[in-house]
């Protein structure tokens, strides 16, 4: 049965080594599938949020994983508008990686709103003037987006592919499926932008509000940017990994170079855009509301000028400039540097917008905010790292993920034979 | 989400909202629903050319 449904000529584990590895990473799902259901039946107290801190550790995660997720989006964008072809190589991957960032997303925004059942209100009473109904309206649709990307992927699984019905239905939608690549990068550009927007316009915030265009802060240009540039760092971060893990070749050094490349232009031309705007901000915007820059670094026993420069220096123009040099770039060792760092700089971006912004004093009475996350936040944070190895490990074995596998790995199979 | 839902304006803000809203939902459902069509069509009228 379960040889029956594997790629045919494709090489994987048993059977039991397979279900034992899908165990233990169950057995973590499972932590967090229990933390998630206290938060829904007990309520929010089981979390260590306030009236005075509003924002879990996982609206972190959340914003986190759709950034990093931005790889699906930036990924579909350049292969089906762009029509840059060798991309084709990756593009199911980054599909698969992006349908797991995305659902774990919407994940946790309905453990987040406490009362899942309500979560509908959200579109049938909508808040018309809000950035996050906006989010949410773009979220749910690039999800519906994702998963028609994936369904073709899915519907050529070696059994399902045999049935007339499916294996049109996967042909007509590689055939339509530049416009919905089109329609999600639309969706995405407004999603991202929209959850730097939320950071943006908080004028009561002074950490987090910046000036910008029309009614957008530029924070909201710089977040889609950031989602398009680091997010093909975790695909080719995850195709590492799995790499690693399948101890197999799966996409070529060309198209893997190709990404690289191009993400670190993005990074590099990003970071630029953020110097300017942090340093706009440090010298005009938070002056001019009564705030020195040593205000939002200094006085408390976490957030000091450290994490300015791990962000901004280290995991920004460190791995832009790795990547864009082509000696460093297809150097295995430097690339896998660059991504990697890429990968932290993003999430201690989506961090300090997150977090960060709720820490910090603002009125003359007010002290730093430091949270501690209760368990179940942090159950259900990694609940979706769980999610997407198993959903991965699931795809590989039964899908026909990386069309270069085969090529790729033939010669050492034969070997082995 | 829909005129007849109580607290809808017809106002700048809904009518941008949700023709974003109902333009996107608008090209995946009709996209999917070619798709489906043509694929059921296909089925029925199966010439095997299909190949990807």
């Amino acid at each position: 049965m379960d040889a029956a449904l594997i790629p045919e000529g494709a090489k994987r584990c048993s059977f039991p080594k397979f279900m034992l590895g899908i165990a233990i990473v169950g057995a973590v799902l499972l932590w967090g599938v229990y933390a998630m259901l206290l938060c829904w039946f007990k309520g929010l107290n089981q979390t260590n949020m306030n009236d005075y801190y509003g924002f879990a550790l996982w609206i972190w995660a959340d914003l986190a994983v759709i950034a990093v997720g931005g790889g699906a989006f930036f990924t579909g964008l350049l292969k089906y508008i762009f029509k840059i072809d060798e991309l084709k190589n990756i593009i199911n991957f980054a599909v698969i990686i992006g349908f797991i960032c995305y659902s774990s997303a919407l994940l946790i925004l309905a453990i987040d709103i406490g009362q899942p059942l309500r979560g509908w209100f959200i579109f049938w009473h909508a808040n018309v003037h809000s950035m996050l109904t906006e989010v949410a309206f773009c979220l749910s649709c690039y999800f519906a987006v994702l998963t028609i990307e994936f369904i073709p992927n899915i519907l050529e699984n070696r059994q399902l592919n045999k049935v007339p019905f499916f294996h049109h239905l996967a042909h007509n939608m590689h055939g339509v499926m530049a416009i919905f690549a089109a329609t999600g990068a639309f969706l995405s550009f407004f999603h991202q932008g929209s959850l730097g927007g939320v950071a943006g316009v908080m004028y009561g915030r002074p950490f987090a509000f910046r000036e910008g265009l029309l009614i957008w802060p530029w924070s909201f240009f710089l977040f889609t940017w950031s989602a398009a540039a680091f997010g093909p760092c975790f695909t080719l971060l995850v195709t590492r990994i799995t790499e690693a893990v399948t101890g197999k070749k799966l996409v070529k050094d060309n198209v893997i170079h190709l990404l690289a490349k191009i993400s670190g232009w993005m990074i590099f031309t990003y970071m630029i855009a953020k110097i300017i705007d942090t340093w706009y901000w440090a010298y005009y915007t938070a002056p001019g509301l009564g705030f020195e820059l040593s205000h939002f670094y200094t006085s408390n026993g976490f957030y000091g000028y450290w994490i300015l420069v791990a962000e901004v220096i280290v995991c920004g123009v460190i791995p832009g400039l790795l990547l864009i040099n082509k000696s460093t770039r297809e150097n295995p060792t430097f690339r896998l540097i660059a991504i990697v760092l890429a990968v932290i700089g993003v999430c201690i971006n989506r961090w300090v917008m997150v977090l960060q912004i709720m820490a910090v004093p603002v009125m003359p009475f007010d002290t730093w905010a430091l949270y501690i996350p209760s368990w179940q936040e942090v159950a259900t944070t990694i609940l979706p790292v769980a999610y997407g190895i198993i959903l991965i490990a699931v795809a590989y074995r039964y899908l026909p993920v990386f069309p270069q596998e085969l090529e790729l790995n033939r010669r050492s199979e034969v070997r082995e034979s | 989400m829909f005129p007849f839902i109580f607290e809808w304006v017809w106002d700048i803000g809904h009518l941008l909202f949700f023709g974003g809203f109902w333009y996107a939902v608008g090209i995946l459902g009709a996209g999917m629903t070619y798709c489906i069509a043509k694929a059921a069509w296909d089925t029925m009228n199966d010439s095997g050319e299909s190949h990807h």
